[in-house]
């Protein structure tokens, strides 16, 4: 008599985590996008044809290949003054990326520990924190952080340190509201009985259940990141020419518009793949991590 | 729903001295002092200095200058440019029904394509319409817009030569501004062709800056109708023999569009931190682009009211969406 094998184990958070995730083609296709544009940037010494920065005043605004007049060795064509844009493109993808990571870095630990605090301690102190996020929420983002890199000088750092101010309310927020909801249920009760000091339960016992949507929300804060930088960038007010930094590289582009669409496309369509690759990624997470929409 | 109101209002009043504090501190916290800003490239013998500074009140107790700042906001004194000279407020009120306008109608366009597609793709829920519905409103929600903006203008415009690149209206057309709205000035001064002009001016501008509001609603309004049509209430509906028109269009949507109203308020601050972008392309002469050019003009008393008359009128727009949302939607009252 043989007996069915039956495997009773239940599957790890990663295989569980898996088969939700790449049930979504969508958010399979954003990842292995992304990972394209990680080794790109990774290994943009060795994969960029020029040097991003060396001008060729033989090529000027020259067409990309497939255009009349194109050249195989710059693949993308020039700029206004002689500049692989391919190369340019590749090394942009170090900064957006970066850029992505300090951001969302940033925001999510000052906006959780912040979040973490007004949800577990309520009263006096939670209003407080609720009331300054509204004070910041009271501005467009993007005027916000223009104004306050008009107050800390253009540049990278400044446009990155910006951007998160104005992201980091959301994970108070979503944090807060998050912690409120653990706090009451029974295990969080049960660990406090149990003797569990402050802090314990705040980082060990209520922040581990509180991830998800945060995980969900630091995705979609790193493409906001990405294009909001861009857009810093593209007013001026972000990374500095000659910086290869994508939105950067469309602001010098604009006075070409009607010449050569070459400079002006390959920068944009470089801030939307990525951002679009990303927020696919946000959506198959969203899926995999919510337990509300999993059974659906 | 009085109760309610006073709530609303009494929370608006912290965030207006927060908001008032931030603009009153920002010029505070740029290198130099407003004198030496003032003055520009400039230079200023040490007793003009301190005699102005004097003059200004700027060397009286912070918390004093505060005070006074705050009284002037009140009174409706938001001060004036350092370059034109010029109160703040009135150049406030002059630009912004050109933003007004163009954010009005990005979000009708919004709203009239997005409530529908969203509601599509939920009643085709799997197929390839919902799919390339969907595909679709991720791509104009990750769009970088001022590139969005060039690839218009350099099709339509540059291309095709249908729509101008620059302004509000043809520079042939010349009529007193009635309502600040150019499409309805246009078509009360009767002149021929002035309304079309200002419509073609008009396209380009809504359609970029309608682009991500359009994507967030669709697949909110998709979301929403899901969760709806899955109700005990559209099953007896259906049961009942309803069209299947009458199940979605006045079941389901109407419960549905509590979330999504939610949403489209939202969008306010969204729509301006758009048009900063939209008007700097299109030389539209609204607030973003006033806000931007004095950013760089360095007339930071614009800056400064400027970021405190936006966030007053988010601040207005978000109490009334949240008074419409409690009207709408009774449980939020308690």
């Amino acid at each position: 008599m043989s007996t069915a094998v039956q495997n009773t184990t239940p599957p790890s958070g990663f295989s569980e985590f898996w088969f939700y995730f790449s049930r979504n083609k969508g958010a399979v296709i954003g990842l292995a996008v992304f990972l394209v544009i990680l080794v790109l940037a990774v290994f943009a010494p060795f994969v960029a044809p020029h040097d991003p920065s060396i001008q060729n005043r033989e090529v000027l605004l020259l067409p990309p290949v497939f255009s009349a007049g194109g050249n195989w060795s710059y693949l993308l064509g020039t700029d206004a003054v002689g500049r692989d844009i391919l190369s340019r493109l590749i090394y942009g993808a170090r900064f957006s990326l970066f850029i992505g990571l300090v951001v969302v870095t940033l925001s999510v630990v000052s906006g959780v520990l912040i979040g973490l605090v007004a949800g577990y301690f309520r009263g006096k102190v939670d209003t407080f924190i609720m009331r300054i996020m509204d004070i910041i929420l009271a501005f467009p983002s993007l005027l916000l952080a223009l104004v306050l890199v008009a107050v800390l000088g253009p540049g990278l750092l400044n446009a990155m340190i910006a951007i998160s101010l104005v992201n980091q309310p959301h994970f108070v927020r979503l944090t807060r509201a998050a912690v409120m909801t653990e706090k009451s249920k029974d295990y969080v009760i049960g660990s406090q009985v149990a003797g569990a000091g402050t802090l314990r339960l705040m980082f060990l016992t209520i922040l581990p259940n509180c991830l998800a949507p945060l995980i969900v929300q630091a995705t979609l804060a790193f493409s906001a990141a990405i294009l909001d930088a861009a857009a810093l960038g593209f007013l001026g007010m972000g990374a500095q020419p000659p910086t290869p930094e994508w939105g950067t590289m469309l602001a010098e582009a604009r006075e070409f518009i009607q010449r050569a669409w070459w400079v002006v496309t390959f920068p944009g369509l470089a801030i939307l793949v990525t951002v679009l690759a990303i927020n696919l990624m946000g959506d198959g997470l969203r899926d995999a991590l919510d337990p509300k929409l999993k059974r659906s | 729903m009085l109760r309610f109101i006073f709530g609303r209002l009494a929370v608006l009043i912290p965030t207006f001295i927060g908001v008032s504090i931030i603009a009153f501190s920002f010029i505070r916290l740029l290198p130099g002092d407003p004198v030496m800003l003032m003055s520009g490239e400039r230079v200023m013998s040490p007793e003009r200095h301190t005699e102005l500074m004097h003059q200004l009140g700027l060397d009286r107790p912070m918390y004093i200058q505060y005070f006074d700042y705050l009284t002037g906001l009140l009174q409706g004194d938001f001060g004036s440019s350092i370059v034109t000279k010029r109160p703040v407020l009135d150049d406030f009120v002059n630009l912004f029904p050109a933003t007004l306008e163009l954010s009005l109608c990005a979000i009708i366009v919004a709203v009239l394509l997005g409530i529908p597609a969203g509601v599509l793709a939920a009643v085709k829920r799997g197929t390839w319409l919902d799919q390339s519905i969907m595909g679709v409103a991720l791509v104009g929600y990750s769009m970088p817009i001022f590139w969005w903006g060039l690839l218009l203008i350099i099709f339509f415009s540059g291309y095709l030569g249908w729509t101008p690149v620059s302004g509000r209206i043809s520079l042939m057309y010349f009529f007193p501004q009635v309502t600040g709205f150019m499409l309805i000035d246009s078509l009360i001064s009767g002149q021929a062709g002035a309304f079309k002009s200002a419509l073609t001016y008009l396209i380009l501008p809504t359609v970029v800056l309608a682009t991500i509001p359009l994507a967030v609603i669709a697949r909110q309004t998709r979301s929403a109708m899901l969760e709806v049509l899955g109700e005990d209430y559209v099953r007896t509906a259906r049961a009942k023999g309803l069209s299947p028109f009458r199940v979605v269009g006045i079941h389901a949507l109407r419960n549905a569009m509590i979330p999504v109203i939610t949403t489209i308020g939202l969008q306010v601050g969204v729509l301006l931190a758009g048009a900063i972008l939209t008007e700097t392309i299109f030389s539209w002469p609204g607030i973003g682009k006033w806000m931007v050019d004095s950013v760089f003009k360095r007339d930071y008393a614009v800056v400064q009211g400027g970021l405190m008359l936006i966030a007053a009128v988010i601040m207005i727009v978000n109490l009334v969406v949240d008074l419409l949302y409690g009207w709408v939607n009774p449980r939020i009252r308690h």
